[in-house]
Parts: structure tokens; sequence; C-alpha cells
């Protein structure tokens, strides 16, 4: 599999992100600003914990050892040894796509 | 009145059963068994009462069986069944729950009693350890029927766990592959996961516990030694109390006080379902092992992604191994050749180690 629809444009509000199934993978979509997308491998480098989007503080954050991710995959803060895996996103009409960078 | 006289039936059948059983040799072992009498009897009491909630454990957990089914797609929906359709289900899984807890709890305070009473001494070594083989043992129970309800928070503390043993040097990603049943946490984790909790680890626990108790009873009551010297001092034999029936009648209400306790503790706060796992969910916030793997799980906190150029993970597990063999080899390390003890070594490691995991468990339930 090298490429999935994450879900309509609009469905996804600035400032928010979401879990979308990349084949068996877990990979999180963030809608950074209304024309700015990001997607990482959801899975935290640290022990494999789901992560998530942290709106107040516009991070990725993993709730079980409290790593952080900034808004390239790169850790800031916590255990997590290593950055997140990043996925390509582009707008296919009203499609976003997430592909394999 | 006088006393009545055994009917010739009765001595019969009594006469029967004693040349089938030999039961006079039990009643000749259970009136010479004693137990010494000290200001620290009381702790004495924490082996039972792990014993009596392990036997707790196996009536409901053979209870939980007859509803629950291992499966992604059926496990969440059996125990919900169980909880809200069944008749006293709820407070079956809630009394196989807090006795889990209590039992750890009680295992863990005697472990420390047994330190602090120095009863690990020659020629008690192998008891200390066979007692921290079932305590391994029942942390395995612990972790393996966390799963099982196959909700959010046992999905991801498996997770964790089983992605902790992919660290161990060489062995690792077979153990975690082995544990997992596959790459990640899934269907086949649960039925392995099932087998493990209710046959494998059932069957050691009871190997162990057999040579556990049978070397208490070959051995005896240890005497702590500063009990020993002071009736040395005064030229007498320790005080003893007769096992049966007057410890046993201790011991006995001693498991009341603790079934009561459970009772109260089941009732009153009956143990939630939460939300089924979803290998797609993020982790929660708040998210946080049970209680007795707190103290591992803050450190994993607090320890950086590299360390001296060496994975955080790789670090944390090394600590802990290493934490595990100190303690396991203590009655060798916590006595001299000539069999007396190293007091205040014991007594100081035994409280550091104890601080260790009082603070963390504190820290991790807190932050």
């Amino acid at each position: 599999m090298n490429e999935v629809v994450g879900g309509k444009e609009q469905d996804l509000a600035p400032n928010a992100g979401k879990i979308v199934k990349f084949g068996t993978q877990p990979v999180l979509l963030v809608r950074i600003t209304q024309t700015e997308w990001r997607a990482f491998s959801a899975v935290c480098t640290h022990l494999s914990c789901i992560v998530q989007y942290d709106a107040s503080r516009k991070l990725i954050w993993c709730a079980c050892h409290n790593g952080q991710y900034d808004l390239n995959g790169k850790v800031i803060a916590g255990p997590p040894p290593a950055p997140l895996k990043e996925y390509a996103v582009h707008l296919r009409g009203e499609d976003v796509v997430i592909s394999r960078g | 009145m006088l006393p009545t006289q055994p009917s010739p039936r009765r001595k019969a059948i009594t006469a029967w059963f004693q040349d089938r059983l030999a039961w006079d040799s039990v009643r000749e072992f259970l009136a010479h068994k004693t137990v010494p009498v000290h200001s620290g009897t009381i702790w004495y009491a924490f082996g039972g009462i792990t014993l009596f909630l392990f036997v707790i454990q196996v009536i409901t957990g053979i209870l939980l069986l007859v509803y629950y089914r291992p499966t992604p797609t059926e496990a969440y929906e059996s125990v919900q069944f169980i909880m809200t359709r069944v008749a006293f289900g709820w407070l079956i899984r809630s009394i196989h729950i807090w006795s889990a807890n209590l039992m750890i709890l009680s295992a863990f305070v005697h472990m420390f009693s047994v330190a602090f009473l120095h009863a690990y001494r020659k020629p008690r070594e192998l008891v200390w350890l066979s007692g921290l083989v079932l305590l391994a043992l029942a942390l395995g129970f612990g972790f393996s029927g966390y799963l099982l309800p196959w909700n959010t928070i046992s999905f991801f503390a498996t997770k964790v766990g089983t992605d902790m043993a992919t660290f161990v040097p060489w062995i690792g990603s077979t153990a975690g592959r082995y544990l997992r049943g596959g790459d990640a946490v899934g269907g086949a984790t649960l039925t392995r996961f099932f087998g493990f909790h209710v046959a494998v680890l059932p069957a050691l626990t009871s190997l162990f516990l057999l040579f556990h108790l049978g070397l208490v009873q070959k051995f005896g009551i240890s005497t702590p030694p500063w009990v020993e010297r002071r009736s040395r001092g005064v030229g007498a034999k320790t005080p003893q109390m007769p096992f049966f029936p007057d410890f046993f009648l201790h011991e006995l209400m001693v498991w009341y006080g603790a079934l009561a306790l459970l009772g109260i503790l089941a009732a009153l706060f009956p143990w939630e379902l939460g939300d089924k796992a979803d290998a797609f969910a993020s982790a929660p916030a708040g998210i946080r092992p049970e209680w007795y793997f707190l103290a591992p799980f803050y450190t994993l906190k607090l320890i950086p992604g590299h360390v001296a150029g060496i994975e955080g993970e790789v670090v944390g597990l090394l600590g802990f191994g290493l934490l595990a063999f100190w303690w396991v080899t203590l009655p060798f390390w916590g006595a001299r050749p000539d069999g007396t003890v190293r007091s205040k070594l014991v007594t100081g490691g035994a409280v550091a180690f104890l601080a260790y995991l009082a603070t963390f468990s504190l820290l991790g339930y807190l932050r």
C-alpha cells in the first residue's frame, strides 16, 4: 500500500489531528493551518503507544510516557529515542491523500 | 455428664481410614509443629494471607471462565455480559480483581517482612528464591490478566510491556514476537495471554507453591537473629506457640479480616471496564499501569531517549535487571559464610528499595 485517502478536506479543522489507518499502521494526520497538512507514523518511537495531536500546545504527544514531538516529528521532550516517520500529504480534489514520503 | 464413648461403628470407620491414610502421622506432625512467639510474630501472617487470596483468585477465576471468551471481537463484550447480565457477575469480577491486587500487596509485605526479619538466611535460601519466583508469577498473572477484558488501558499496557521485552539483549525481538504472537498486539496476543493466565501460570504457581510450602514445613518458621540472641543470653529457648490450633486459629481470624476487607472493596468499589480496545486510537491522557508496575513506569518516563549513546529503554531494562539480581541474591550477600547476617547492610538495602518503590509509585500515580 502506497497511499490512502485520509478523509475530506472539510472534515478536519485547522489546528486538529486524527488517526488514519494506513494498511495495518496508524498514521497521525495533522491540519496545522488552513493550507498546511502533515502526517506521521502514530506509533511512538519509545514503547509503541499511539500518539495524539495536542491542539493547546501545538505538538504531538504520547500519553503513555509523556513523549513530545514537534510538528516536524522531531523529539522535543520525554523518552522517545527517535523522530516520528513522516508521510507525504497532498490534496486531490476534496480528498486528503497520505502517501509514503 | 460422663464423656460418651465412640460407638463401635464409628471406631471401625476411623480405623478403616487410619489404615489407608495414616492420619495419625498428620496429627503427630501438627501436635509438634510450633511457631516462634516474639514482637514480630504478626508478620508471619502475610504468607498465609497471600495463599488465602490466591485460593480466592482460583475460585473466582474459574467462575469467570464460564462466560469469558478470549477473542478480540468477543472478549470485551463477554466481560460486559458478565458485569451486566450474569447474576452477581460484577461482584465475582470485582472480587477477582481486588483479591489480585490485595494478593500482590500481601506478597510484597511478606517479602519485605522476610527481609527485615532475616528469615532468608541459611538454610532457607531456596525458600527466599522460590518465594521470589512466586512473586514474579503473581506479577505475570497481573500482566496477562490485565489484557483479558480487551479495553483501552489494558491494550496500551500490553503494548508497552511487550515492547519492553524487545529491548532484552540478543533474545529481545524473539521474546517480543513470542509474547505478542506477531509484530503487534492483537488477537494472537489475547489468546496466548489467556493461555498463560489460565493454564501455564497456574501450573507453574502450583509447582513452586508446593516447593515453597514444603521447604517452610521442613525448616520450620524462622526466628529473627536478635530474638535467638536474646533467648541464648538468658539461657532459655525462644517461646513457641503450637501451630495447631493456636496459630492456625490466629491465621483464620486474619483471613476472616482479609475476606471482610475484600468484600467491602469489591462491593463498594466495583472495577470499571472502560472503553473497548482500539488499535487505531490514541493512548488516552492519564493512562497508567496497575500500582505494582508504577515504579518502573515512572522510572521509564524519567530516562531520556539516549544515555551515553545507549538507548534509554536498554538502560532502563539493564537497571531493572541489576536491581532484581541484587534483590534475588540477598541471602548470599546478606549473610557471612558462618551463617550470621549482615543485618545493617540488609536492613539499609531493604529500606532503600522500599523507599524507591513507594516514592516512584506515588510519583507515577500523581504525575
